[in-house]
């Protein structure tokens, strides 16, 4: 294995732990409208992702980041293709951060719903359109030769990719649900595992679907595994949010976040960007990646800081780990 | 296509816009934390209400503040990308790695133990609560290392060659990448610029109370803390400038010669204070100058030689063939002077405050006045100022709060716009740099609307400011008074509120 096999896996890695982690923020703000009756409980759903969404995020700087320095072609390509959705996804990111911020920082109920509205719809968009994008990565998307993304718009909202949409925003907000189901206690927390059931259907047909169109097109005997890993814990979460058992629910729809992931990175090497005009054209992991000494450095600096990211996020969900119910939300604005 | 219109234009627009509105924020991020840091320990060590209330009033200011930095700090990450594809290309092998190194050792850390900060009043020990600030003061502080190595290789490439088969520029020493001296100098002045800013934006606001008589006692504390930083912060934004512009003087002579207007080379050269007439025309009508000064700032010496705009543009022609190598005259010499000007106004408002507001022990005894008192503004050994001068010392104190910023944007401008032709200098011209996939329209589009949005955001980010400033610090509360004692919370109440909530 070199050292950019290596990055294609810490990448895969670090929009893994994105998904993972932002994928249940991002659900929860999906929920703020579906789940939540009134503005305690809104509070309550928000207030469990509070402390955590910032660190969520930074996965995806830091994905960002790292294709830049080990995949400069790579990094250049897709996001100056992806033009567009891209800067959708940049303004709901914006408004996203700003409105956890801001909402509690006035009393008035009017500046609160804005803020509220404003987190449900750029916890929504991204949810979706990160899907969309890695169902044409994966799809492979119009590249000449010179590594330049020459299709459209509208030739990324091809129904392969905005299949993929659908199963991230189901899945996402399926893993919000547990999550909340775990993190919240009372009436809400039985009606987020009424709702993730209904939910969990759903996203289970999409990407049972979706899962198996990437098979068929691009799989392998890897991605055959993942997939039915994928499956498997998706049911699994379903079963185990029926039997209340919540841990376990939230932990396998974090597995199928994971083994749906992989599934895709596995179907797309040795590609990191396949053309589809020409093959010869594709964007793969020599032909877009850095120079061995740029790797070695930076496999260096994410053998020692990875570990140590770890430790002190998971410590940060240690200390948060009691759940929240509308108790603990104070009347008073500070 | 119309030049103004042109893509590469449209791109350095948005970048321009986009990059000196988030650095409206990044400075007053990096003070703030380690100033609300230092009021927090203040607490911790001698237990006086008037530091919690202070840290909890600027410490609010701060997180309306870091919200806004960290939001348009995500379009930083990724515009790279977006606009300027064929750079990304060109010098990601070496811009990628400090960007990576930024993403993975500081924002992780000043992400997660902000987070831990605001909400862990209720559920960590005093101590350690007080360790996530500073945490989140060194996150800020390596942050701003790591992009201001990326940034200072742009000015002066090193550590590196060019790969020709790939056709890119490849990292052979990323040691050194992170230590020339162009990095270090650039870190020292704009941390020390960042100081002064949030110093500024503490006697500002601490000057608005005091004048009006308001929350006197955490005012005064604040006022003092902001006066010693814009002092302590000015004098070594003043010294790493001039380090730093002795580095420039060497690595891009046309950027200092740009910001002098200075045409043709001279011996012992002059400082331009103040031109009249039209700096762009290739001779000036100066009305002021300090002979010499250009010379000594430039090379240590008063009667040394320093090159012109002319001399270095057909040294550069020689060098990387034909061409026009000069910036935009009058922005990188208007540019130059704001930024000094502004900086060291708000130098010398600090250092008459700290004069005129000097403890009591250097005054006599009918100038001294009590803790819950505004302090007398004394010029002389036995008199205070006149109401009117009085008046107008702390006007000139609450206008400070905005100069810093004024000045940290036209230094960004100056030094960005003196480099060009180059992106790299003398490596990649700019507009070899931009997307050639990304059309007109696209890069209109993101611009009009990051535009729009921003705008948006800075009204409302102002106004909540503005809120926040008026309602003062806060009372303190029984729970604020009672940190826990365990790691998670005390249990004794499982239903009680949360000390914060969003």
């Amino acid at each position: 294995m070199q050292l950019h096999d290596v990055w294609f896996v810490l990448i895969a890695v670090l929009w893994t732990g994105y998904f993972f982690l932002e994928g249940f923020d991002f659900g929860v703000g999906i929920l703020t409208k579906l789940l939540a009756r009134d503005r305690a409980e809104k509070r309550v759903l928000i207030n469990t992702i509070g402390p955590v969404w910032d660190g969520n995020e930074v996965w995806l700087l830091t994905a960002g980041g790292a294709t830049f320095a080990a995949f400069p072609e790579w990094y250049a390509t897709l996001f100056s293709g992806f033009y567009l959705p891209l800067l959708i996804i940049l303004v709901c990111l914006i408004v996203r951060g700003v409105a956890f911020e801001y909402r509690a920082k006035r009393p008035e109920e009017h500046w609160q719903r804005n803020w509220e509205t404003a987190i449900f719809w750029s916890s929504l968009i991204p949810a979706f359109l990160w899907g969309v994008a890695f169902g044409n990565i994966v799809r492979g998307v119009k590249i000449d030769k010179s590594f330049e993304y020459v299709g459209t718009f509208w030739d990324l909202l091809n129904p392969y990719a905005l299949l993929g949409g659908v199963v991230t925003l189901t899945l996402f907000t399926f893993h919000g649900a547990v999550f909340t189901a775990l993190k919240t206690v009372g009436d809400i927390r039985e009606r987020a595992r009424k709702l993730a059931l209904q939910v969990g259907l759903v996203t289970a047909v999409a990407a049972l679907v979706f899962l198996l169109w990437t098979q068929v097109d691009s799989g392998d005997g890897k991605s055959l595994v993942a997939l039915i890993v994928a499956v498997a814990a998706l049911v699994g979460a379903l079963a185990a949010n029926q039997a209340g058992r919540e841990g376990w629910s939230f932990a396998l729809s974090g597995v199928t976040i994971v083994a749906a992931v992989a599934m895709l990175f596995l179907s797309l090497f040795p590609n990191v960007m396949p053309s589809s005009l020409n093959s010869d054209w594709s964007l793969t992991v020599t032909n877009a990646s850095s120079s061995p000494y740029t790797l070695k450095i930076m496999t260096w600096c994410a053998a020692v800081a990875t570990p140590i990211v770890l430790l002190y996020q998971g410590w940060t969900y240690w200390v948060f780990r009691k759940r929240i119910g509308t108790q603990h939300i104070a009347e008073a604005v500070h | 296509m119309d030049l103004a219109l042109a893509p590469e234009t449209l791109a350095r627009w948005q970048f321009g816009i986009t990059t000196v509105y988030h650095f409206l924020f990044v400075p007053l991020t990096i003070s703030l934390a380690a100033l609300t840091a230092g009021l927090q320990t203040a607490w911790v060590r001698t237990g006086k209400e008037k530091y919690l209330r202070a840290t909890k009033f600027w410490g609010k200011l701060f997180l309306i503040n870091i919200a806004m930095g960290v939001v348009t700090g995500i379009v930083q990450e990724f515009q790279f990308g977006m606009n300027w594809s064929d750079y990304s290309r060109f010098v990601g092998d070496i811009f990628g790695a400090p960007l990576a190194f930024e993403a993975l050792i500081a924002f992780f850390f000043e992400s997660t133990f902000i987070g831990l900060w605001i909400f862990g009043w209720d559920k960590l020990p005093k101590k350690i609560h007080l360790a996530c600030i500073w945490m989140v003061s060194i996150g800020t502080i390596l942050s701003a290392y790591f992009i201001l190595a990326a940034n200072s290789w742009m000015q002066h490439p090193v550590g590196y060659k060019i790969n020709k088969v790939k056709g890119r520029a490849e990292l052979t020493d990323f040691w050194a990448v992170l230590t020339q001296n162009t990095a270090l100098s650039q870190v020292f002045h704009t941390l020390s610029a960042a100081f002064l800013t949030g110093g500024a934006f503490m006697v500002g606001i601490a000057a608005w109370h005091l004048f009006r008589k308001r929350h006197i006692s955490v005012m005064k504390t604040s006022l003092r803390l902001g006066l010693v930083t814009v002092v302590i912060a000015g004098l070594l934004t003043a010294i790493s400038g001039d380090t730093l512009g002795k580095v420039m003087f060497k690595q891009q002579p046309m950027k200092m010669a740009a910001a002098e207007a200075l045409w043709n080379g001279e011996d012992s050269a002059p400082f331009s204070i103040f031109a009249v007439g039209d700096v762009d025309k290739g001779h000036n009508k100066v009305a002021i100058e300090i002979p010499g000064l250009l010379s000594y700032l430039a090379n240590g010496d008063f009667g040394s030689h320093v090159p012109g705009i002319n001399d270095v543009n057909k040294a550069e022609q020689q060098k990387y063939g034909p061409g026009d190598y000069r910036p935009v005259i009058p922005v990188t010499y208007w540019g130059f002077r704001w930024m000094i000007g502004f900086g060291m106004a708000s130098f010398a408002i600090g250092v008459a405050g700290l004069w005129l507001t000097r403890k009591k022990f250097m005054l006599p005894q009918h100038l001294r006045v009590g803790e819950d008192e505004v302090p007398h503004l004394v010029l002389f050994k036995n008199k205070a100022l006149s109401p009117k001068l009085g008046k107008l010392y702390w006007m000139l104190a609450i206008w400070t709060l905005g100069f810093p910023l004024i000045a940290n944007s036209w230094g960004w401008i100056f030094t960005e716009m003196g480099r060009q032709p180059w992106v790299v200098f003398g490596v990649l011209q700019t507009r070899s740099a931009v997307s050639p996939g990304v059309g007109q329209g696209e890069v209109l589009t993101s611009m009009i609307v990051l535009t729009l949005l921003y705008a948006a955001l800075a009204v409302v980010e102002v106004k909540l400011l503005a809120k926040y400033v008026k309602a003062g610090p806060p009372e303190l509360t029984e729970a604020d008074l009672n940190p826990p004692t365990k790691i998670g919370g005390d249990s004794h109440d499982a239903d009680k509120p949360m000390a914060f909530s969003y």
